[in-house]
């Protein structure tokens, strides 16, 4: 039936365009939310920074160095491996790739002979890991675009109870965000601390910050300050994850509308070109069947040749219309 | 010179700007910070912060716990005092009611179990809500 293809191509380009809004409204949405998401991690970073300063100042008056959270272990006998992903899907590769880093890193320690911690954070990485059937110690979820403090907390206490005793080591793989267009998946140690934050202190800081006063002691505040450093640096990194999942997102959700944009432009002319096709078939046909009468013209024993040759559109429903109207009358 | 104060939060800085005093209370006991202070670092108890300006207003902010920092200085930096707290509440930030129902709750866990650490936790926080939000101190005083 002529026009046939052309009605398909007409729906697939309504359903293409239908999801073209759909795309451009969460493109929308992931773009002024990742405005946010960044102004929010440019905020905590002075209580980080703050903090950072204070543990530099703590071992300038030489403190710093055998605390539990401090010191590694003689053996590694387990990793926890932390991994942070987003609640929901559509943000291109942000979770894949992530989750593939913090795989690696699950079956590296298998290799090592290690035993694995897996604490994700984002439904998706949880999914990942439940279905292939590797044993997730813990599972957060449904604050990954806007992590708060609070949440930072919970995870962060979590893991510093298993640290120590149940692992000896814990890492962290999160995408950090570096600006709108670049972002890059780290794992990063994050316990036992690093004491890089502490190697690069000069002579001279150190001499200023040797003439501290603690109150109650060195050792009491250091206890204190340990916890909340390791929060907020876990806080940092979920800020940062999810500037990176909005981003991400934002870019994925543009290059879905502009390609369902190529793909409207490409089936229209599909669509216009079938059309154009049918109507030519049509023409083709009407004239075919015309100069099929023309040549018959003259033949007497066809009654249809009178009614053409006086009015070509009359004689047809004349000739009907008696039977049509006749039985019901 | 006056002293810089910066109160910071995990999710942003609370409060920054000049003053002549600020008086908190570490664990050990109340201490105040004029310009000059040496540097010293310090962890504080659940109790209003008191920044005293030059004019001789004062803004009173709820501090829950934290640290605070006081700088190395010389000639050319002021005497900088950095509180770093989880929770750093300015009086019309509060919510009084909030605070006041928090209050109660935390009495009502006190009577049944007296030794609750978190209920003892929760009413300090209460307390220095309501406290600096200017709502006058009932029946039970601080310790």
């Amino acid at each position: 039936m002529p026009g046939a293809q052309e009605r398909v191509l007409r729906g697939r380009i309504a359903a293409t365009q239908n999801t073209k809004k759909i795309t451009r409204a969460m493109e929308l949405i992931a773009a002024t939310r990742v405005v946010k998401a960044v102004q929010a991690a440019n905020e905590a970073r002075p209580y980080s920074e703050h903090i950072t300063t204070v543990i530099s100042d703590l071992s300038g008056a030489g403190v710093a160095t055998n605390h539990p959270l401090l010191v590694r272990p003689e053996r590694t006998e387990a990793v926890a491996v932390i991994v942070l992903s987003s609640d929901r899907g559509l943000a291109g590769a942000y979770n894949s790739s992530v989750i593939r880093a913090a795989e690696r890193e699950v079956l590296a320690a298998k290799d090592a002979g290690q035993r694995y911690v897996l604490i994700t954070i984002g439904r998706k990485a949880e999914g990942y890991f439940r279905f292939r059937g590797y044993d997730v110690h813990a599972a957060y979820g449904g604050f990954t675009e806007r992590p708060s403090y609070a949440h930072a907390r919970d995870i962060a206490a979590e893991v510093t109870s298993l640290f120590g005793e149940t692992v000896q080591e814990v890492r962290l793989a999160y995408t950090r965000f570096i600006s709108m267009g670049t972002q890059e998946v780290v794992v990063r140690r994050f316990l036992p601390l690093e004491t890089g934050a502490t190697d690069h202190v000069d002579s001279e800081a150190a001499a200023a910050t040797a003439q501290f006063e603690f109150e109650p002691s060195s050792a009491a505040v250091l206890e204190a300050l340990l916890p909340r450093y390791i929060e907020s640096r876990l806080f940092a990194a979920l800020l940062d994850a999810a500037a990176s999942e909005l981003s991400a997102r934002q870019r994925a959700m543009k290059s879905a509308t502009d390609n369902a944009q190529e793909l409207i432009i490409k089936l229209s002319r599909k669509m216009n070109q079938a059309r154009q096709e049918a109507i030519t078939t049509e023409i083709m046909e009407i004239i075919g069947g015309a100069e099929a009468l023309a040549a018959d013209q003259g033949d007497d024993e066809d009654l249809l040749l009178d009614y053409l040759s006086s009015d070509p559109f009359q004689p047809l429903t004349r000739g009907r219309q008696p039977s049509r109207t006749g039985p019901s009358a | 010179m006056t002293l810089q104060v910066e109160l910071v939060s995990p999710e942003r800085v609370a409060y920054s700007g000049e003053a002549k005093m600020v008086i908190a209370r570490t664990t050990t006991g109340d201490i105040a910070f004029l310009d000059g202070h040496v540097p010293f670092i310090g962890v504080l108890q659940t109790w209003p912060v008191r920044v005293l300006h030059e004019d001789g207003n004062e803004d009173v902010i709820a501090v829950h716990q934290g640290f605070v920092e006081v700088s190395a200085h010389d000639a050319e930096t002021p005497t900088r005092v950095t509180i770093l707290s989880d929770v750093c509440e300015l009086a019309d930030t509060i919510d009084v009611e909030r605070a006041k129902r928090a209050k109660d709750r935390a009495v009502h866990m006190l009577a049944a179990q007296p030794d609750d650490e978190d209920a003892k936790a929760a009413l300090a926080r209460a307390e220095v809500r309501l406290e600096v939000a200017g709502v006058p101190k009932s029946g039970n005083s601080h310790p």
